[in-house]
């Protein structure tokens, strides 16, 4: 008796019944379907030695492809991070007639397929589209270039500012911002001391969101993009092109650099998100 | 503490709303709008005639038939995993929680290519599969698994922080009057998530059908055969047949409208019973 308590526990005892069987399925399934195939990714770029992978992503080609991904999905994140701010901002302060439909459109690139707000925009976009033919007499070409990238992710990314930044504001005390007029605080001094330091961890965190799925979009991408090698190719399209000529171990190990510099990215984010709040206490 | 009242808007305050209202406008009602423009543009008939093809019925059966696998699996691991975590307090929680959650972070590309590194012709049991004459990758098989993993987090994510908000109480009250395990869950858990379940299922339902780089990465593209609703618009699309990609695309849009309804719905008349609700 003395020894099992010395033990630690790895258990807490309960009265509830199906603990075993809980675990068992919830661990099979989830090596089944997830553990075992990610430890393809991360085993397979390696099997012709560690220059051939260095080889592999410092390829000119797959240094465009991952810059295109991470910097297009980087200024996409940057232009939701203030429309975003400013959608959610009108959605929870004022109330117009269309509100609530508004705020439930926020939510469609969650549900739309990608193939089908793919193929929407690269037709909206192109030059004889309704938005290409208005743009084409300004000399700005979006489809088939790298800023047709960037609409798509930018397309994409929108919903994620708005969620995380609406709940925020719409618990922000009033009587701090009724305080701050009071003393005669004005409108952008209001906004900036008192408002903007309440949402930034918000930003923040919606910013991530927003970054870590554009970084990997291939559907509404792959139709807009031209997909020129070295100009307007995605990673993610790399690995298609890559697994098609049976090149495993190169998709693997471009999969694999996304993953990496993604996981990188958002622990920078994560950090700065960390400061922020530190600062704000 | 006393929040903001949404207030009407003057001023600049139309400003902030006219921005809101353009950029939602120009980024998501435009293109959701196009779909259907695009696929009703050589009238009616044409629409309807889309439906017609062979190929189109196959991709939409094919489409149905991994939904109707690939949900009620991921619903039955939501269920298990949720019932472990929310129920139980045992050592690895935090590193189950965020194994659960890795999906959500994969590109769908990703999510199709580990099981090509797993079941592909060069893959880990390739060759084996191959003298047990068995195919995965360009089959029904390596689409619903690209689905699965696509679609893996949806029910555990909607039902993790509801049953944990809920606790045991009324579990072990049951247990103490004496109730059996089949008991407890069919007359006092499932009563209490049902509608989170309802809606985490109808997320990922959405998701498993509209599904489309991780399905591509597996399927091999052979129209008629393994070809999903959004494949067959990619392939209809590249065929400069875009009455046709536009309207097999215009059902995956109306699917998501739907969707978005009752979600709309959920929230409004079971706020309470939703673990969103209590996240928004």
């Amino acid at each position: 008796m003395a020894l099992t308590l010395s033990l630690p526990r790895l258990r807490e005892p309960s009265v509830l019944p199906g603990f075993w069987p809980a675990l068992g399925f919830t661990v099979a399934y989830l090596s089944l379907i997830v553990l075992i195939p990610l430890a393809a990714l991360i085993a397979r770029p390696w099997e012709h030695g560690l220059a051939d992978f260095w080889r592999t992503v410092t390829d000119s080609r797959v240094l465009a492809a991952l810059r295109l991904s991470f910097g297009a999905a980087f200024i996409a994140s940057l232009v939701n991070l203030v429309m975003g701010l400013i959608t959610a901002w009108a959605l929870v302060r004022y109330d117009f007639p269309g509100r609530r439909l508004l705020d439930a459109m926020v939510d469609v690139p969650f549900a739309l397929p990608t193939a089908v707000a793919g193929i929407a925009l690269a037709t909206l976009y192109a030059p004889n589209g309704w938005i290409g033919a208005l743009l084409a007499p300004l000399g700005v070409k979006v489809a088939y270039t790298p800023l047709g990238v960037l609409v798509a992710l930018i397309a994409v990314g929108l919903p994620f500012i708005v969620r995380s930044v609406q709940p925020v504001l719409q618990d922000l005390d009033a009587e701090i911002e009724e305080a701050a007029l009071t003393l005669g605080a004005g409108r952008w001094r209001r906004i900036r001391t008192v408002v903007l330091p309440a949402v930034a961890p918000a930003l923040v965190t919606g910013f991530s969101l927003a970054f870590a799925r554009a970084v990997g979009e291939y559907g509404s991408v792959i139709f807009i993009a031209g997909n020129m090698p070295l100009r307007s190719e995605i990673a993610p399209l790399l690995i298609v092109i890559k697994l098609s000529q049976f090149d495993y171990a190169g998709a693997a190990a471009v999969g694999l650099a996304m993953l990496v510099l993604s996981f990188a990215a958002l622990l920078v984010i994560n950090i700065g998100q960390a400061l922020l709040l530190r600062r704000g206490r | 503490m006393r929040t903001m009242v949404p207030e009407k808007p003057k001023g600049f305050a139309w400003l902030v709303v006219g921005a809101a209202a353009l950029w939602m406008g120009l980024a998501i009602l435009l293109p959701l709008v196009s779909v259907f423009v695009e696929a009703f543009r050589q009238g009616a008939a044409a629409y309807f005639a889309s439906f017609q093809d062979p190929d189109a019925q196959a991709a939409i059966k094919l489409t149905l038939q991994v939904a109707l696998v690939a949900v009620p699996l991921n619903a039955l691991f939501g269920l298990a995993a949720a019932w472990l975590i929310a129920k139980f307090e045992f050592a690895g929680k935090g590193l189950l929680l965020t194994l659960i959650d890795l999906p959500f972070s994969l590109s769908p590309v990703i999510s199709g290519l580990v099981w090509v590194l797993v079941f592909g012709a060069n893959g880990w049991f390739g060759p084996l599969l191959d003298q047990l004459g068995v195919r995965i990758i360009f089959t029904y098989t390596g689409i619903l698994l690209a689905t699965i993993l696509v679609t893996f987090p949806f029910v555990a994510r909607e039902l993790i922080p509801l049953m944990q908000a809920q606790g045991t109480d009324e579990e072990t009250a049951a247990v103490t009057l004496g109730a059996g395990g089949r008991d407890i869950v069919w007359r006092v858990t499932l009563p209490n998530i049902a509608w989170a379940l309802v809606y985490g299922v109808l997320l990922c339902n959405a998701r498993a059908m509209g599904e489309f780089g991780a399905v591509s990465v597996v399927s091999g593209h052979i129209r008629g055969l393994t070809d999903t609703m959004p494949l067959h618009v990619e392939a209809l699309y590249n065929d400069y047949n875009f009455v046709a990609a536009f309207a097999v695309a215009s059902l995956l849009a109306g699917l998501a409208l739907v969707t978005l309804a009752v979600k709309t719905l959920l929230e409004w008349r079971f706020s309470s019973e939703l673990a969103s609700g209590a996240r928004r």
